[in-house]
C-alpha cells in the first residue's frame, strides 16, 4: 500500500485513530464541537462491522460504552464540556468496574454552555477530579492533527492494559483545525488488545491478583462468571462493606497508575538541554508556545519547550526536574490556571512559576507568550 | 379564541431581526405562542437549540418577555422552579400580575436529553405550557438524527447509504407518552396553521395545571426544501395524515381535522431532500412500511377518539 496522505481535521483523525485502534463500539450525543467524531464513526463503523449508536443523552452515551466494554468491545464516545460534565457518575462507575474505554472530550469554553463554537482547555482538573471519591486518570493531550490519530490509538492501548476508562483531552482549536498528515500503515502503530483469561471458569476472579494492569479479564458472556457493580467490590466483584476489601479495593485502583508512573510519563522536550525559561504547555496552547520559544531562541533567549503528551497522571518527576534547571517556568494554557496548579505543587525549589493564560474563546498567540517570557527573563 | 386582527393588533413579543434560517419554523412558532398568550404577562424559558441560539445573539435580543436560557436538558425544570417560586409569591401577596409561564424545546432537547424533566414537570402538575419545535433532529449542531427523526430519514448520523436506508427506527409518540401524565391538556399543532396553533396555545394557558404541545416544526435546511415551502409541507404532514391535528382535554382525545382525502405520504416525502434517497424502486418495500405506520397510527388515534 502507498503512504496515503490526508488533509485532516482533529476530529476526523481522532476517528479514523480509533477505527486504527480496532474501536467497534461508539455510543454518543452531538454535541458541538465534537460532534464530526460521532459523524465520522456513524460513516465508518457500519462499514467495519461495527456499531455505532447515537443514544438519548450523554449519561446514555457513556452508559452503552461501559455496557459495550463489559460485552468485550473496544468502546469509544466522543463529547464536549456540558456532555463531559453529565457523564460524570459514569466515569467514576468505569473506573471502579474497571472497564476499558476511551472518552474523548473536544473541549469548549465554559462553565455551562459556554462557548460552544470556541476551544479552551478548562476542563484539564474536572479530566482529573471530576467524579467523586479517590480515583485515577489518565489523560493525554494532542498538540496536532497527527496526534490526534497516534493518541487515539494509544488511549486505545492503555484503556486496554490498564483497564479503565482513558480520556483524550482535545480542544475546539485542534478537533477542527485542518492539517496535512501520513496516515500510518497497519501494523505501523502498536495495537494493544488486552489478553483473555484461559484458566477454567470455576478459578476466574474477576478483579484478581495484583492491579490488574496487562492482566487477561474475561468479557461478559464469555463463559466465566462474575459481578460487575459500581458498589466497592471484593476480587469476584460481589459487594463488600468490610474495612480489609475495601482498602484492598482502592490500594488497587491507586497502584494501577501510581506503580506505573514511568511508563505513563510521556514528554516531549525542545531547546531543553540549556533553556532557562522553560515553557510548560499542552494542546493546542503548545502550538502557540512552540513558536514562541524558537522565536525567543532567534532573540538570544534560552528557552526551552516542556510538553506533556499525557497529562494525568501529571508528570511530577520530570516537572520537579525542569524546575531545579529553570530560572523560571512559564506555564501556557488556555484557562484560567489549571495545570499551573500542578506545576506549583511539583515545584520543590520555589523556582519562579508565571501564568500565560487566555480564556476568552481565542488563542493564545506567540506575542503574548513571548512578553511573559521576556518578564521571566529580567 | 383571538381572531387574526387581535392577534396582530396584540404586538410582537418575540420579534423579528434574529438570526433564523430564511423560511425558519421554529421562530414562527415562538412569535405565534407568544402572541397567543399576549392577554397576560408571559415568562418564557428555552432549552439549548436553535432558537435559543437565534434568537439571543449579544447584544440583541427577540424575547420581549422575560427569558431565561437553560441547559440542553432541563427547560422544563428551570421553568417549573419560576412557576413554583412565583406561585409562593403570589400566595405571599408579592406578586399581582396572573404571570404564565412556557417552556420551549426542540425535539432532541424535548424527545431525548429533556424528557426526564419534562415527565416531571407535567406529574408534578406545574401550572405551565411545555412547547415542543419538533423538527424532527438535532439541527442546531448540523442534523444528527432524534428518536422524532422518522424512519428512512437521512440525517449525518443515520446517514444513507449502501448499508441502511437513513435511520432505522420509527419515531417515538411523545404526544400520547405526555397524554399517558393524565394532565388537562395536550395537543399535536403544525406550523401552517396558524389559527389551530394560536387556539391551542390559548387554550392550555386557560385551562391552569401543566400542558403540552408538540408542534411539528418544518426546517428548510435539515429537511431540504425551499424556504418559502416551510407552511406548506407542514400542511402536507397533516394532509398526508402524518401529523394529525388533535388535543386530548381532560383525558378525552379529539381529532381537530381530518383530510377530505388522504395523500399518499410520498407527496410529502417527497418534497424533502432528506428522503430523496427512498425514490428508487429498491426502497418501495420500505416506502410501504411507512406509509402503513401512518395508517396504524392513524386508525389507532381515530380510536381514541371515539372513546
Amino acid at each position: 500500500m502507498s503512504k496515503q496522505v490526508a488533509l485532516l481535521q482533529g476530529n476526523e483523525a481522532c476517528a479514523l485513530g480509533a477505527i486504527y485502534a480496532g474501536c467497534d463500539f461508539f455510543g454518543g450525543y452531538p454535541i458541538t464541537p465534537s460532534t464530526e467524531v460521532a459523524e465520522e464513526m456513524a460513516l465508518m463503523l457500519p462499514r467495519s462491522g461495527g456499531k455505532f449508536i447515537q443514544m438519548e443523552d450523554e449519561i446514555a452515551g457513556i452508559g452503552t460504552v461501559l455496557g459495550a466494554a463489559a460485552a468485550g468491545a473496544k468502546a469509544m464516545t466522543a463529547t464536549s464540556g456540558p456532555g463531559f460534565s453529565l457523564m460524570m457518575e459514569l466515569l467514576g462507575y468505569g473506573c471502579m468496574a474497571e472497564l476499558p474505554c476511551v472518552i474523548v472530550n473536544v473541549q469548549r469554553g465554559g462553565p455551562s454552555t459556554g462557548l460552544p463554537t470556541k476551544g479552551a482547555q478548562a476542563d484539564m482538573l474536572q479530566a482529573r477530579w471530576g467524579t467523586h471519591g479517590d480515583h485515577q486518570a489518565i489523560a493525554l493531550c494532542p498538540s496536532s492533527i497527527e496526534e490526534c490519530f497516534t493518541q487515539t490509538v494509544k488511549c486505545f492501548n492503555l484503556a486496554e492494559r490498564f483497564r479503565m476508562p482513558v480520556l483524550l483531552m482535545m480542544d475546539e482549536f485542534i478537533g477542527h483545525m485542518r492539517e496535512k498528515m501520513t496516515i500510518p500503515q497497519p501494523g505501523e502503530l502498536e495495537t494493544y488488545t488486552h489478553p483473555r483469561p484461559k484458566i477454567k471458569p470455576a478459578e476466574y476472579r474477576h478483579f484478581g491478583e495484583g492491579t490488574g494492569v496487562g492482566g487477561a479479564y474475561a468479557a461478559m458472556g464469555s463463559g466465566y462468571r462474575f459481578n460487575i457493580t459500581g458498589l466497592t467490590h471484593d476480587p469476584k466483584g460481589f459487594p463488600t462493606n468490610r474495612a480489609d476489601e475495601t482498602k484492598w479495593k482502592m490500594d488497587r485502583l491507586r497502584a494501577k497508575v501510581a506503580d506505573h508512573l514511568p511508563e505513563l510519563t510521556e514528554v516531549e522536550r525542545e531547546f531543553m538541554d540549556d533553556a532557562e525559561i522553560v515553557i510548560f504547555s499542552y494542546g493546542a496552547a503548545a502550538r502557540t508556545a512552540q513558536q514562541a520559544v524558537r522565536e525567543a531562541r532567534a532573540q538570544g533567549v534560552k528557552a526551552g519547550l516542556l510538553r506533556p503528551t499525557v497529562v494525568w497522571p501529571f508528570p511530577d518527576q520530570v516537572v520537579t526536574e525542569a524546575l531545579r534547571q529553570a530560572r523560571a517556568m512559564v506555564v501556557a494554557e488556555l484557562n484560567q490556571g489549571q495545570m499551573i496548579l500542578e506545576v506549583e505543587r511539583a515545584n520543590r525549589t520555589h523556582t519562579r512559576v508565571l501564568p500565560a493564560l487566555r480564556y476568552d474563546g481565542e488563542m493564545i498567540t506567540p506575542a503574548e507568550v513571548m512578553n511573559v517570557i521576556a518578564e521571566a527573563a529580567r | 379564541m383571538a381572531t387574526l386582527k387581535e392577534l396582530a393588533a396584540r404586538g410582537d413579543k418575540f420579534t423579528g431581526g434574529h438570526r433564523a434560517c430564511a423560511g425558519c419554523g421554529a421562530t414562527i412558532v415562538a412569535r405565534q405562542a407568544l402572541l397567543a398568550a399576549g392577554k397576560h404577562p408571559v415568562v418564557a424559558g428555552c432549552a439549548t437549540g436553535c432558537l435559543e441560539v437565534v434568537s439571543t445573539i449579544y447584544p440583541y435580543t427577540a424575547w420581549n418577555v422575560p427569558f431565561v436560557h437553560s441547559a440542553f436538558e432541563n427547560s422544563a425544570a428551570t421553568v417549573s422552579g419560576a412557576e413554583a417560586a412565583y406561585r409562593s409569591l403570589k400566595r405571599q401577596g408579592k406578586v399581582a400580575d396572573e404571570i404564565r409561564f412556557i417552556a420551549f424545546g426542540g425535539d432532541g432537547g424535548t424527545y431525548d436529553i429533556g424528557i426526564q424533566s419534562l415527565s416531571g414537570a407535567m406529574e408534578r402538575g406545574h401550572n405551565m405550557l411545555y412547547i415542543c419545535y419538533d423538527n424532527q433532529a438535532y439541527m442546531n449542531t448540523g442534523i444528527q438524527r432524534s428518536s422524532a427523526t422518522p424512519r428512512g430519514g437521512h440525517t449525518t448520523t443515520s446517514p444513507a447509504g449502501k448499508k441502511q436506508p437513513g435511520k432505522l427506527q420509527f419515531r417515538k409518540n411523545l404526544t400520547e407518552i405526555i397524554a399517558a401524565h393524565n394532565i388537562p391538556y395536550v395537543a399535536q399543532s403544525v406550523v401552517g396553521n396558524w389559527s389551530d396553533f394560536t387556539r391551542k396555545v390559548e387554550k392550555a394557558l386557560d385551562k391552569g395545571g401543566p400542558a403540552f404541545i408538540d408542534v411539528l416544526q418544518p426546517c428548510r435546511l435539515g429537511w431540504g426544501y425551499p424556504p418559502e415551502l416551510t407552511a406548506e409541507i407542514g400542511r402536507l404532514a397533516v394532509e398526508t395524515n402524518f401529523w394529525p391535528l388533535y388535543e386530548v382535554e381532560d383525558g378525552k382525545h379529539k381529532l381537530n381535522y381530518t383530510p377530505k382525502e388522504r395523500k399518499p405520504i410520498t407527496d410529502w416525502l417527497f418534497q424533502q431532500e432528506r428522503f430523496r434517497h427512498l425514490k428508487g424502486p429498491e426502497h418501495q418495500g420500505l416506502i410501504d412500511e411507512i406509509q402503513r405506520d401512518v395508517d396504524q397510527r392513524w386508525e389507532a388515534l381515530q380510536k381514541r377518539c371515539a372513546l
